[in-house]
């Protein structure tokens, strides 16, 4: 790889060293497994079959040029057109050459996506995060119990399909002498605002357009 | 048992088979402690299900989510402008660092150049804020392990920090300040001056306190060689900023991938090679000297010139252009209602915050709302490890390492 020093100052946002042939290499490295590469705004996103996420990771960990030796995070994207709608998402950080990498797949919800915890010590909470908030299941990972939401929590409440406001709110009831979990009652209707200019961006009819066409 | 057995009948052996495990179905069990989630010593909202052997601990699970507000979630129903205010009560010790990340992601994402004075403006106040986190952590360290002084000694030095947050941003802690394209206000006259004067007098009350623990007998008992992590290890545990750098990992984000004005300032990365919660403790008080080094340098070098980009895309105009211009006028209502777009596009920035690597993982659909802003936190890559540094150890460790680890419940749940 052909490594060429960032310029510094030129952007506000973190700089780093540019290294030209890193697609190429990372085609070499990963072979059939690699579905695509895309380079967007300088980062390197390597998009990877499923089923081989964990030789994948390990050999970008192991790859003496490359040494990813460490994971940086583990995080979930939901995508509700797609026919597989959640994304996992596998950020990557090589200390020795100072590069960045991010690793995606796709998953439908059901599939069980590898986990990594075997290869990264500090996958096991990202891995249950995911799976708490965007119900993505990890084959392999010996603790998938939920992380961030409540005891006894339904839901994942990070899917695009579920309401912002969610499904149950809590007090304190003086009657029972204890905190009672009740469906949720919104004093006024869950406002949106839409601020998108009608005239860039907006894909809907405007509200009085549809009399120029009806006649 | 022979001397024993001939003594008399105060010993027999079915005593010895009582304190043995697992014999004749007399098992002892080891014992289950909850550790918070109300604990001075969790610092936040903590529960630690620890299993104790005597007063070793055999296994430590900490519970977290108690203060999850959902915060990712809400971002996506708020324009980047709205979403910005969340990101200071992620870790509230240290607000501007938070910001800092999110408003470079979407600087990278949207392609916003930053005029050198506001690059200028925000490195200054990244390090006021890390010293703002350091005396924090380091003080609430202390007094973990029995020390209460320093934090009474430091915490006026805090408010002060925290009466520069105020004169620039009105606030002082949830700031907002600092904005996609630059900070949202000019600098008051006279602040500079003040942070520079305020810099002369700190070290002084630095060296009083770190004379008052750093060789203290007790605090050195209770803090060296204890919760050792090896360089290996810390970075297999996704330890980042003075966490690894006590493990001998000379890793520092400002140096290696250089963001705003850290590229124009010299400064040292402190490292120790003892991995313990001495050297993590030590490795801040240091770093606190090193970030007074570059607050300095930043109020030296301050160049005149715009606190924010031109860009009236991005960036509101001033009320004075607003009693002026039809033009100035939409774009200030454009701004705060419809906000920014920001291009379609994916971008991970990551910024040392005085707990670590700090990164926005932000997806941009080129509307005015981000359709995904993952925050990856800091602290739940070190609290994982609780478990890993705390085997073996006594109960009265849990919390040193807790405090050595500077855990903020803001930014572990968000």
């Amino acid at each position: 790889m052909t490594i060429v020093a960032p310029e510094l100052g030129k952007h506000s946002w973190p700089v780093m060293a540019t290294h030209g042939g890193l697609a190429a290499r990372l085609d070499a490295l990963l072979g059939p497994a690699l579905i695509q590469i895309v380079e967007h705004a300088g980062e390197t996103t390597a998009v990877v079959a499923r089923d081989a996420l964990v030789p994948v990771i390990t050999s970008l960990r192991d790859a003496p040029d490359l040494r990813f030796n460490q994971l940086v995070d583990i995080c979930g994207a939901d995508y509700p057109d797609r026919a597989e709608r959640f994304e996992v998402v596998v950020h990557l950080l090589s200390m020795a050459h100072n590069l960045r990498l991010r690793v995606k797949i796709s998953t439908d919800g059901v599939a069980p996506v590898p986990s990594l915890t075997d290869v990264f010590a500090n996958a096991g909470w990202y891995e249950r995060e995911t799976w708490d908030c965007y119900g993505v299941m990890f084959a392999g990972n010996p603790d998938m119990r939920r992380i961030l939401t409540d005891y006894g929590f339904e839901g994942h409440p990070f899917r695009k399909d579920f309401p912002l406001t969610g499904h149950v709110e809590l007090r304190w009831s003086e009657e029972h002498k204890r905190v009672v979990y009740e469906p949720v009652r919104l004093a006024q209707d869950f406002r949106s605002f839409d601020f998108l200019s009608p005239w860039e961006g907006t894909d809907y009819v405007l509200p009085g357009d549809e009399k120029a066409t009806a006649k | 048992m022979s001397s024993l057995g001939s003594a008399g009948a105060a010993w027999t052996a079915d005593d010895t088979v009582d304190v043995l495990p697992a014999k004749d179905g007399n098992e002892i069990q080891n014992y289950m402690i909850n550790f918070g989630p109300q604990h001075p010593a969790a610092h936040g909202v903590l529960r630690l299900v620890m299993e104790l052997d005597g007063e070793i601990i055999e296994r430590c699970d900490p519970h977290i989510g108690l203060l999850h507000r959902g915060t990712e979630k809400l971002i996506e129903y708020k324009t980047y402008l709205q979403a910005l205010p969340y990101m200071d009560r992620l870790d509230y010790v240290s607000p501007m660092c938070m910001e800092h990340s999110y408003v470079l992601a979407v600087e990278k994402l949207a392609g916003i150049e930053v005029p050198l004075r506001a690059k200028y403006i925000r490195t200054m106040f990244a390090e006021i804020t890390r010293i703002l986190n350091h005396i924090l952590n380091t003080t609430a360290h202390a007094m973990d392990v029995g020390a209460m002084t320093p934090m009474l000694w430091l915490f006026e030095e805090r408010e002060k920090l925290m009466e520069f947050y105020e004169r620039v941003s009105g606030a002082r802690f949830h700031a907002a300040w600092f904005r996609p394209g630059g900070v949202h206000q000019d600098l008051p006259a006279g602040l500079l001056a003040d942070i520079d004067a305020w810099c002369d007098g700190f070290p002084r009350l630095l060296d009083e306190m770190q004379g008052l623990v750093a060789d203290n007998r007790i605090f050195k008992q209770r803090n060296v060689d204890v919760g050792v992590i090896s360089k290996e290890d810390a970075i297999n545990w996704g330890f980042t900023g003075p966490c690894i750098r006590a493990s001998g990992v000379a890793w520092d984000i400002r140096k290696a991938q250089p963001y705003d004005a850290y590229h124009l300032v010299d400064f040292d990365v402190p490292v120790s090679n003892d991995g313990d919660c001495y050297a993590r403790f030590m490795v801040r008080m240091q770093e606190m000297r090193e970030s007074l080094k570059i607050i300095k340098q930043c109020v030296r070098d301050m160049p005149d010139g715009s606190h924010i980009t031109d860009n009236r895309k991005v960036a509101p105009p001033s009320r004075r252009e607003m009693k002026r211009s039809m033009e100035a006028l939409i774009h200030h209502f454009k701004l705060y209602t419809e906000g920014l777009h920001v291009p379609a596009g994916e971008a991970y920035v990551a910024t040392e915050s005085p707990k670590g690597e700090f990164g926005i993982y932000m997806v941009a659909d080129g509307t005015n709302k981000p359709w995904r802003c993952h925050i990856r936190a800091t602290g739940m890559a070190h609290l994982q490890a609780m478990d890993f540094l705390c085997k073996g150890h006594m109960l009265a460790d849990a919390p040193a390492i807790l405090g050595s680890l500077d855990i903020v419940f803001g930014e572990v749940d968000r």
